[in-house]
């Protein structure tokens, strides 16, 4: 067993739902209790859908365990297809399906229905949401697109003189972090240097659609933790070349270009000389000068997490203090990372390691998930939320994607806004004793969404290491709150270190000059 | 056939013809209910025994409210506990003892078990009495059902509290004493006990209690008076250790509250001068509130599809106090003992619908066409979409409906998407 406050990713079943809400004429039929109905919640209030989630629950209670939950199996896929008529019908499990083995896939594929059956295999106690619909993503394209396989060894005919370039986008989905947007950014990238979008996926397409990938000339992975399967089995079969690089952030955005370009043997210098991207100037403009510096870290999916640590060093110039994700898939991309940014990453799906990573490191902010929002509260620091779980505010109204150059200008905005402003920021620092202005209050730009805006003090990291004099204990309050937290472990590192007992003003400033960059 | 068994039935069935449904049904779960309870005991802490998947239903309901430390988790079953169960009675162990030397205040810990746990035979009740001797009276340990294939939504909190009860101290004192049994919202409890006391009803005591060590005393002096219609197998634990239920509908409106306080006077013996008298003000003040609410109520339609129980109080209030029409009332769960205050006031020929097929009872939903339908929010947003309003019914148990000051806000609950509609106009609606 695994304690768990609270978890990143939902069962692989979820990710499986994710795939079905994503797509047209798709329905899933889940063998579940009573109660995983919860899920369609994600979908109607969450990402505010204005439809039921194609899915068809069993939903079984305590009475049908005594009878035979394989007929109700039965009696729910001929009631399902009769009803929605699908073009194709997913079939699995949930996790508590997944223990009785009434083999819901098995029996719909011997129920001679007249529509493609695609059985899924969930493995919900080993596995989680996103291996799940990268699962569910891949079953669905190698079972529509097996029997179009060329043979092993033929060469992928040249694209015909005079016609335009044309890719896949693989990986956006239902639930995914503005998936909406990002496809509609990254189109108007591809529109800008003559490439044709041929099928997006599994967002908005059909089984139909799904059979026309390997007309294109290459597959763009844009959410590796969905599509990566469905890619590498499409370059192996069709020897569709991938286009890895994931356009998030002003430098990665041209790094893309630079792949596609590559890729498709084309010349696009001339038409990305004039893209429109604010950030670059917004951050070297002298207001964002005290941005120098300030500690993040970054915890999210591997994508996000990859994308965020380099425009936050080298787009925004902070510092980047962790890196970690919980998306064990994409583990190694993130250690190679990590190493860059001479860090070791954070690799768990564990919150309360995030936790006690962020308690020790003491950032100024974190960049990270719904969940990295509660640590944020517990510390008392600045939190944005930069990739799933997300909450329904991070399925915004507006126009909001991290893609391409207007998601850079999204991102420049959303990840400074919780940071204190820059002149409040000095006069924290020069008068304390303010009775609005002070270390217990929200930064004022944020007033009217600051709750009481409480900040709990830090205890002790090193517990008991040593005794804070008063004296010391007030200069420490001097220093603004927040970064006061990693001054007092630094200092307490300090005088451990140098096995001092008591901690006075001197040691304080001593451990000051000594960390000090 | 047919005549003969209706003739030999209870009236209750011959004036309501309560249709059984079964297929597909769109509810939560009781682990949902950890959601309001861990709120209400406070020095408890809610640990499902469970898979990612009951995980990720509690954070998904509970997901907007950013906490500092969550007081519920779940300890996720692995591939390697499904594997043998001496192995998961040490696991559990482990994880008890994570949570304490985490939450040292905690006094209370419920083991909650859910599908997957209680499919491969779990035994929670073992590990919580054998939890309960390590830590010896330090933590009390209770073991309940909250998964789906037992329980609907609000039976979590009916087999929480069924659950506490054995361990609740024996009332030896030969004096009448009140159990309001059923969650209620802190402000409502207080202005309950204000009446009580005003009656000269007492003492009077709500379970649960807002902490561990203050749960009430039970015994053959204990007169339960239940504040929600789902609690029937607590209130049958109850009964079991002595208790006497009072027979009353509901407190809602008006009305409801009125009988409901009527109920615990007539077995306190309060002259009916001294009830008119503590009452009037209040139940005066509930009519006006209702009052305004109908003019936009009235003569509308609703229906209702099952989800907490509350449906047949709540459509007997809206019916009676607000001249709503009643559609089809669906519940999830129909306990005849426990609505014996409230099957007398509702109308004749009423659809109850026990249960669910959620496919075919929208189809009559969509062919009724009600003004109103109560469901819940993976239905909610579709059928707006399809231009029907809705009230989404999970709100009901998270606001203060109950007693006479809210009798205004529950009727206002309903309300409020009819007047939203027609703020935002038609133009915007489609």
């Amino acid at each position: 067993m695994e304690l768990t406050f609270w978890t990143y990713e939902g069962p692989p079943h979820v990710g499986a739902i994710r795939i079905a809400n994503s797509m047209q004429g798709v329905h899933l039929l889940l063998h579940s209790p009573q109660g995983d109905t919860y899920a369609d919640l994600l979908f109607t209030m969450i990402e505010r859908n204005n439809h039921r989630p194609p899915v068809t629950y069993t939903t079984f209670q305590a009475r049908d365990l005594g009878g035979s939950t394989a007929e109700l199996v039965t009696d729910t896929l001929r009631k399902t297809v009769a009803r929605f008529k699908p073009s194709l019908l997913m079939v699995g499990d949930s996790c508590t399906a997944e223990i009785i083995q009434d083999q819901p896939g098995a029996l719909a594929e011997g129920a001679g229905l007249d529509i493609p059956v695609v059985p899924l295999e969930m493995l919900a106690y080993a596995r989680k949401e996103n291996w799940g619909a990268s699962e569910t993503f891949y079953s669905l394209v190698r079972a529509l697109l097996v029997r179009q396989a060329p043979p092993a060894g033929a060469q992928r005919p040249e694209r015909p003189e005079g016609k335009r370039p044309s890719v896949n986008l693989l990986g956006p989905s239902s639930l995914g972090f503005r998936c909406r947007d990002d496809i509609i950014e990254v189109r108007k990238l591809f529109d800008t240097i003559g490439v044709d979008i041929n099928v997006t996926a599994p967002l908005g397409a059909s089984p139909q659609d799904l059979m026309r990938i390997p007309e294109a000339d290459a597959n763009v992975c844009l959410y590796p933790e969905v599509a990566d399967a469905a890619c590498s089995w499409l370059q192996r079969t069709f020897k569709q070349p991938t286009i890895k690089t994931v356009p998030i952030g002003v430098g990665a955005t041209a790094d893309f270009l630079q792949e596609v370009a590559d890729t498709l043997q084309l010349d696009i210098s001339p038409q990305t000389a004039d893209a429109v991207c604010r950030l670059p100037w917004y951050s070297r403009s002298v207001d964002s000068t005290y941005l120098t510096g300030k500690r993040v870290f970054i915890f999210a999916d591997a994508t996000h997490a990859i994308a965020a640590a380099r425009i936050a060093r080298d787009e925004m110039g902070f510092e980047v203090v962790g890196l970690g994700t919980f998306s064990r898939e994409q583990a190694r991309d993130v250690r190679a990372v990590a190493k860059e940014y001479g860090l070791e990453a954070l690799i768990t799906d564990n919150y309360a390691e995030v936790e006690k990573a962020a308690t020790e490191l003491q950032p100024e902010m974190l960049l990270g998930t719904q969940m990295e929002r509660h640590i944020a509260k517990k510390l008392g620091i600045g939190c944005v939320v930069i990739s799933t779980p997300a909450h329904v505010q991070d399925f915004p109204a507006r126009y909001s994607p991290q893609m391409g150059f207007e998601g850079a200008n999204v991102i420049f905005d959303t990840w400074v806004h919780p940071l204190m402003m820059g002149l409040e920021e000095h006069l924290l620092a020069m008068f304390r004793e303010d009775f609005e202005f002070n270390d217990n209050a929200t930064p004022s730009h944020l007033a009217c969404v600051g709750g009481t805006g409480h900040r709990p003090e830090q205890d002790s990291v090193a517990n008991g290491v040593a005794v804070w004099d008063s004296d010391a204990e007030k200069e420490l309050k001097k220093i603004p709150f927040f970064v006061r937290g990693k001054a007092r472990r630094n200092t307490e590192q300090y005088a451990a270190e140098r096995g001092v007992a008591s901690i006075n003003v001197e040691t304080l400033y001593e451990a000051k000059a000594h960390y000090s960059r | 056939m047919t005549g003969a068994v209706l003739a030999s039935d209870t009236a209750r069935q011959a004036r309501f013809p309560v249709q059984q449904e079964r297929g597909q049904r769109a509810v939560f779960c009781g682990l949902t209910s950890i959601i309001w309870l861990h709120r209400k005991i406070q020095d408890a802490f809610f640990l499902v025994v469970g898979s990612r998947t009951c995980a990720h239903l509690i954070q998904s309901a509970a997901g907007v409210m950013i906490f500092a430390e969550p007081r519920f988790a779940t300890a996720v079953l692995q591939d390697k506990d499904l594997a043998g169960l001496a192995d998961a009675n040490e696991e559990l162990d482990r994880v008890a003892a994570q949570v304490i030397a985490r939450r040292p205040e905690i006094r209370t810990i419920f083991l909650v078990s859910s599908c997957p746990s209680e499919v491969i035979k779990l035994d929670l009740g073992n590990a919580a009495q054998r939890l309960g001797e390590i830590y010896g009276g330090r933590v009390k340990f209770v073991d309940y059902s909250g998964s789906g294939i037992e329980t609907t939504f609000t039976q979590g909190e009916d087999r929480c509290l069924e659950s506490l009860t054995a361990q609740l101290p024996a009332d030896t004192s030969d004096k009448l004493s009140l159990m309001v049994c059923g969650t209620l919202p802190d402000v409502v409890e207080d202005q309950f006990a204000r009446i009580f006391e005003q009656l000269g009803i007492g003492p009077v005591r709500f379970f649960p209690a807002r902490n561990s060590d203050d749960m009430p005393p039970v015994g053959s002096n204990t007169r339960l008076l239940l504040a929600q219609p789902y609690l029937g197998d607590t209130a049958r634990a109850l009964i079991n250790r002595g208790a006497q239920l009072l027979a009353a509908p509901y407190p809602y409106g008006a009305e409801g509250t009125s009988a409901w306080l009527q109920a615990a006077a007539t077995e306190w013996g309060i002259p009916a001068s001294t009830f008119e008298s503590v009452t009037a003000a209040p139940r005066a003040r509930a009519e006006h509130a209702v009052a305004v609410q109908t003019r936009t109520l009235a003569g509308k339609r609703i229906s209702f599809l099952p989800d907490s129980q509350l449906e047949i109080p709540l459509a007997r209030f809206l019916q009676r106090e607000c001249q709503m029409e009643l559609g089809e009332i669906g519940t999830p769960f129909f306990d005849q003992q426990i609505l014996a205050g409230e099957l007398p006031l509702l109308p004749e020929g009423l659809r109850i619908t026990e249960g669910q097929e959620l496919d075919d009872q929208l189809d009559r939903v969509r062919q009724l066409q009600p003004d109103l339908t109560v469901c819940g929010m993976g239905i909610a947003n579709p059928l707006e979409a399809e231009g029907l309003r809705t009230k989404w019914s999970i709100e009901l148990v998270f606001t203060p409906v109950q007693g006479y000051d809210q009798a205004g806000d529950l009727a206002g609950l309903f309300t409020r998407p009819l007047l939203r509609k027609a703020q935002l106009g038609a133009q915007i609606w489609n």
